[in-house]
């Protein structure tokens, strides 16, 4: 059995009165592909964003690798990690937005090389090196020196897959990586993400795409309200779902 | 109506066998009709009123005596005007640079999470953009009779080192400081402005990818906030430049002082005023082009294909005249 990369606790997390977690707990092993359904409002997103740091979680705890993440315990005490010992600590974890959030002022070389340059230390001859080999990987090796907005929205994600990958993380995390993304260029996103599959990356991924969770997924999660309803793989929560939850949401989407 | 009336009258399916197919589409076709531009007889009439006015206007700067266009001349470029200049591009170029790092701090303490630098950020441009320039300006130039002495200390307690204020801080310091802590107010809120109007999503992606805080703000934020700041930035200094005549109360020899002092000497009051008009627009024209390529180079990546600048358009221009100018003659041989 794989060791477990990602370990989610008993988290709890609540935007003013809203509880938008409610205790989930996850565990994600090493080269595995977990995809994560739920309808809208579920918490998945947040979830995603709480295993990075983007969002700080109101209880319960996160572990990357068997590190804490945002916290160092000493005894029975939790200190608070420092800004800059948070933004080491995402180096290890990938994240590719939904809105791709590429630097528009950058060209797509110095999109993937500036993660490396300054939060690595990288020289930057070696990172521009692994930048180009990682454009060629997800197909857009001629358009190192266009700006993003040259570029499609289903190019702008392939770079933005390209710029989380240049810093060789242990995990990629994907919020709804297709959603903003014209039908037809759906599925080259999916083509990358499922090349990245079999190479025994470690991923999570929000997302709509059922059929990209049937064909890829070793365990597929359902959320809804701010808990996991149910999870497994992708034949029996998706072709024999447990849940009546489950079944309402499949019902609706497939 | 002539198209409509036509169309009406045979409707595309319809074909008549007796019509000849040729005269059919040479009527039909309206790309085979001769267009008629409209004709904006009151724009037209407004643009008349309009070059009157400004003839006259013209010509009463070419006639009038009052100006004396002679004595403009004499004094436009010289060594005593060329001087004052001098001394208020330094001014300006000293209060724009000082003023704008300043502001950039204030910007950044405003938008910190710490709630002190926040206040007192806030308290700073609440008072400085609350004091009139030229109130503040005096005050600096009176700063020896406000603290004697200036010297580095704990408050309340004892002074470890201290200096004459007047010999640390002459007139010209004095009308620096005041430019600049004057133009750190604004140029505080212009910043953060630039600053909120980057799209939250850069500010995660950057954190996402662990980028240190000081280079996402360097090297992610700023350059985008820079294409908010710019526009209201140009505004700003071209009014910190003609904002730089109010330092004549404090008697710098700058360029509005000096043609004060030259006109109270010889009463040619007009023509050394229209000394230093011509100065300041010919300073702000200089300014303008600049931002206009400093704008240029921020919008990269913002269109898909950049417009030309204009040299690069009239270059195009010219060699488009030359091609045309030459082609007879490479036909002919």
């Amino acid at each position: 059995m794989n060791d477990v990369m990602v370990d989610v606790h008993d988290v709890h997390k609540s935007f003013g009165p809203l509880e938008v977690l409610r205790g989930v707990d996850l565990k994600v092993r090493a080269g595995e592909v977990t995809v994560i359904l739920g309808p809208s409002g579920s918490g998945k997103s947040t979830l995603l964003r709480t295993i990075n740091h983007l969002e700080k979680v109101d209880r319960g705890w996160i572990s990357v690798d068997g590190e804490l993440i945002g916290y160092r315990r000493s005894g029975d005490k939790l200190h608070e990690l420092k800004e800059k010992d948070v933004l080491k600590q995402r180096t290890d974890i990938g994240f590719v937005f939904q809105n791709f959030n590429l630097f528009p002022h950058l060209t797509v070389l110095d999109n993937l090389v500036e993660a490396p340059v300054s939060a690595l230390r990288r020289p930057r001859g070696a990172a521009e090196e692994n930048a180009r080999r990682l454009l060629d990987r997800v197909g857009l090796a001629d358009k190192a020196d266009a700006y993003p907005r040259q570029l499609s929205g289903g190019q702008q994600q392939r770079v933005a897959i390209a710029r989380a990958l240049a810093l060789e993380p242990k995990v990629l995390l994907f919020d709804e990586p297709t959603s903003a993304l014209d039908p037809e260029l759906v599925g080259e996103v999916l083509d990358v993400i499922k090349a990245l599959a079999r190479t025994g990356t470690t991923m999570i991924v929000v997302t709509h795409e059922i059929g990209f969770a049937r064909e890829v997924a070793d365990t597929v999660v359902f959320m809804d309200s701010g808990v996991v309803v149910e999870q497994g793989p992708p034949a029996a929560v998706l072709d024999d779902p447990g849940h009546a939850r489950t079944r309402a949401f499949l019902s609706k989407v497939l | 109506m002539a198209l409509t009336a036509d169309s009406a009258a045979a409707p595309p399916g319809a074909t008549s066998a007796g019509t000849d197919p040729a005269s059919r589409t040479a009527q039909d076709d309206p790309a085979s009709l001769q267009v008629v531009p409209a004709r904006h007889y009151a724009r037209w009439a407004a643009a008349v009123a309009v070059i009157v006015l400004v003839a006259q206007f013209a010509h009463g700067l070419a006639t009038n005596p009052v100006w004396e266009w002679s004595v403009f001349r004499d004094y436009f470029l010289s060594e005593t005007i060329v001087q004052a200049v001098w001394v208020t591009l330094q001014l300006t170029a000293y209060a724009t640079v000082l003023g704008f790092l300043l502001g950039t701090v204030l910007a950044f303490m405003r938008l910190s999470r710490s709630p002190v630098l926040r206040t007192v950020a806030w308290s700073y441009i609440w008072i400085f953009r609350s004091i009139p320039m030229i109130v503040q300006l005096v005050f600096w130039f009176n700063l020896s009779a406000l603290y004697e002495r200036l010297g580095v200390g704990i408050p309340f307690g004892p002074v470890f080192w201290s200096v004459d204020s007047n010999s640390l801080i002459g007139t010209i310091g004095a009308a620096v400081i005041g430019l600049t802590l004057h133009q750190a107010a604004y140029a505080a809120e212009i910043v953060r402005g630039g600053v909120i109007a980057v799209d939250h999503g850069q500010l995660e992606a950057a954190a996402a990818l662990g980028i240190p805080r000081l280079r996402q703000i360097r090297r992610i934020v700023l350059p985008q906030a820079m294409r908010a700041i710019l526009p209201t930035a140009g505004n700003e200094i071209i009014g910190l430049l003609k904002g730089t005549s109010v330092v004549y109360v404090m008697a710098i020899g700058e360029l509005f002082y000096q043609v004060q002092v030259i006109y109270g000497r010889n009463g040619r009051v007009i023509p050394l005023l229209l000394v230093a008009t011509a100065w300041y627009v010919l300073l702000t024209s200089l300014l303008s082009v600049a931002q206009y390529y400093v704008e240029r180079r921020f919008a990269r990546g913002a269109d898909r294909t950049p417009p030309p600048t204009p040299l690069a358009r009239a270059r195009r221009f010219l060699a488009a005249q030359r091609l045309a100018a030459t082609r007879p003659l490479t036909e002919k041989t």
